[in-house]
């Protein structure tokens, strides 16, 4: 993506999980593009770059997003948490990132960061959900290792966590 | 992928968005962008210019009662879902925004982009349908209201003039609390309508007093199955009223899409079928 003399480029600041971000970027710019090679942050990975695979999963404002279809200049302002920022300082894990580790909930890696985001975000809102109800919310996140009995089971895991 | 060049610009408010439309017949609007930038992406759309609306305050906002509701066109499926009030008296809205994609679609989508938009296979265009609503779209002439009925026309085509934006929609007292439901054969893999059904029943003891049915998927753009409707109206509702009317689901519809997953002729039974379960969970 180099940039040619009349592209036009926006300034924008974002929040990336605690830490502020100011860059001027092409409005072309990819928040996942922007995550990875501005900020160096490759834990978000791109998957399908369509919107369909759930790899790129961020929060933004708290609720998951697709980071390969929001654009950077979409996010100026916005506070963004990538799954480097879902640990605690001290290093402890989140209790979804726990329960993915308990319950073997990946194979490859390569789906976990977008499920794990995406879980989390499925406990904030609702923090005992049935089977049923972690199914439905993992419709965008798709696990080509097919390892979705076990990512359900770490779901589980961390919702149990917080009774 | 990324998108081939464009300028971008963030007005805060309708005015100052429908000025930059105006001044640029290039430039398109943006809201929660997930038809848009696909598009982009797979460079079938290139507009010169980006207007952001997502964040004009104008277009936030759902304020719903027994006697209507009023939803800034900016609202977005979580927090349709989220309205209490809504939910209480339009509940078939917060049904079919589930079905909407997945949770990280709910979170960037909004209704007044998917009714602008009107991609054949959207969900909520059907439930607009059904409950009979109304956009509010202003442009540089002032506001002027357009009912469901006459905002969609074709493929991805409106009624709108180009720079006019939706800037609310509202829904008819009339609808609220009606008998409710969304039916959706989802495609397996995109998760978008293949077909899908949306009905809103007025009843008088058992007696259907009027119907309003919204058909996505299967027609060109979403449109009523009015032959369907017109054979509930004055009936009791039963299995068996229901069963035929759902056989005239398709009739009006016109010639129905077809592609490598499902044949018109498929689309079709699925529609009658849908009309049939819709009916029956809101009635029965």
């Amino acid at each position: 993506m180099s940039a040619t003399a009349s592209a036009p480029v926006t300034a924008i600041s974002m929040t990336v999980n605690g830490k502020e971000h100011s860059a001027e970027v092409e409005p072309r710019t990819l928040l996942v593009h922007f995550l990875r090679d501005a900020l160096g942050l490759t834990g978000t990975h791109i998957g399908c770059d369509t919107s369909s695979c759930g790899a790129c999963v961020v929060h933004l404002d708290g609720d998951p997003v697709k980071s390969c279809t929001v654009l950077a200049v979409q996010a100026d302002g916005a506070s963004i948490t990538t799954i480097e920022g879902l640990a605690g300082e001290d290093g402890s894990l989140h209790p979804v990132q726990e329960g993915f580790w308990e319950k073997h909930g990946l194979q490859c890696g390569y789906c976990t960061p977008g499920m794990i985001m995406t879980g989390a975000a499925l406990l904030e809102r609702n923090p005992h959900p049935t089977e049923e109800q972690i199914r439905h919310e993992l419709e965008g996140n798709l696990c080509r290792c097919t390892g979705y009995q076990n990512i359900v089971r770490a779901i589980q895991f961390a919702a149990e966590q917080s009774s | 992928m990324y998108p081939e060049q464009f300028e971008y610009q963030r007005p805060s408010s309708v005015s100052e968005a429908i000025g930059l439309l105006t001044a640029n017949p290039d430039a398109k609007i943006i809201a929660g962008g997930h038809s848009l930038l696909p598009a982009m992406k797979m460079r079938l759309a290139a507009p010169a210019a980006l207007v952001d609306i997502a964040r004009i305050p104008e277009l936030k906002g759902i304020s719903a009662s027994g006697d209507g509701a009023t939803i800034g066109a900016g609202a977005t499926y979580r927090e349709l879902m989220d309205d209490a009030a809504l939910a209480a008296a339009y509940p078939v809205v917060a049904e079919t925004c589930d079905k909407v994609g997945d949770p990280a679609v709910r979170s960037r989508g909004t209704l007044g982009g998917s009714l602008a938009h009107v991609d054949p296979a959207a969900d909520l265009t059907a439930v607009m349908l059904a409950l009979g609503a109304s956009v509010t779209a202003t442009g540089p002439n002032g506001a002027r209201t357009i009912g469901i009925d006459d905002l969609f026309v074709g493929l991805l085509t409106t009624t709108l003039e180009p720079d006019e934006i939706i800037t609310s929609i509202s829904l008819p007292a009339s609808s609220a609390g009606t008998k409710q439901a969304y039916e959706k054969h989802s495609h397996p893999a995109s998760g978008y309508a293949v077909a899908g059904v949306a009905v809103a029943l007025q009843v008088d003891g058992t007696t259907c007093t009027s119907a309003r049915i919204g058909v996505t998927g299967a027609p060109e753009y979403a449109m009523r199955a009015t032959a369907a409707e017109d054979a509930l109206v004055g009936k009791e509702l039963t299995a068996e009223t229901i069963a035929a009317a759902a056989e005239k689901a398709t009739e009006g519809l016109g010639e129905l899409n077809g592609d490598v997953y499902a044949s018109a002729e498929y689309r079709a039974h699925l529609v009658k079928v849908l009309t049939r379960r819709a009916l029956t969970r809101a009635a029965l």
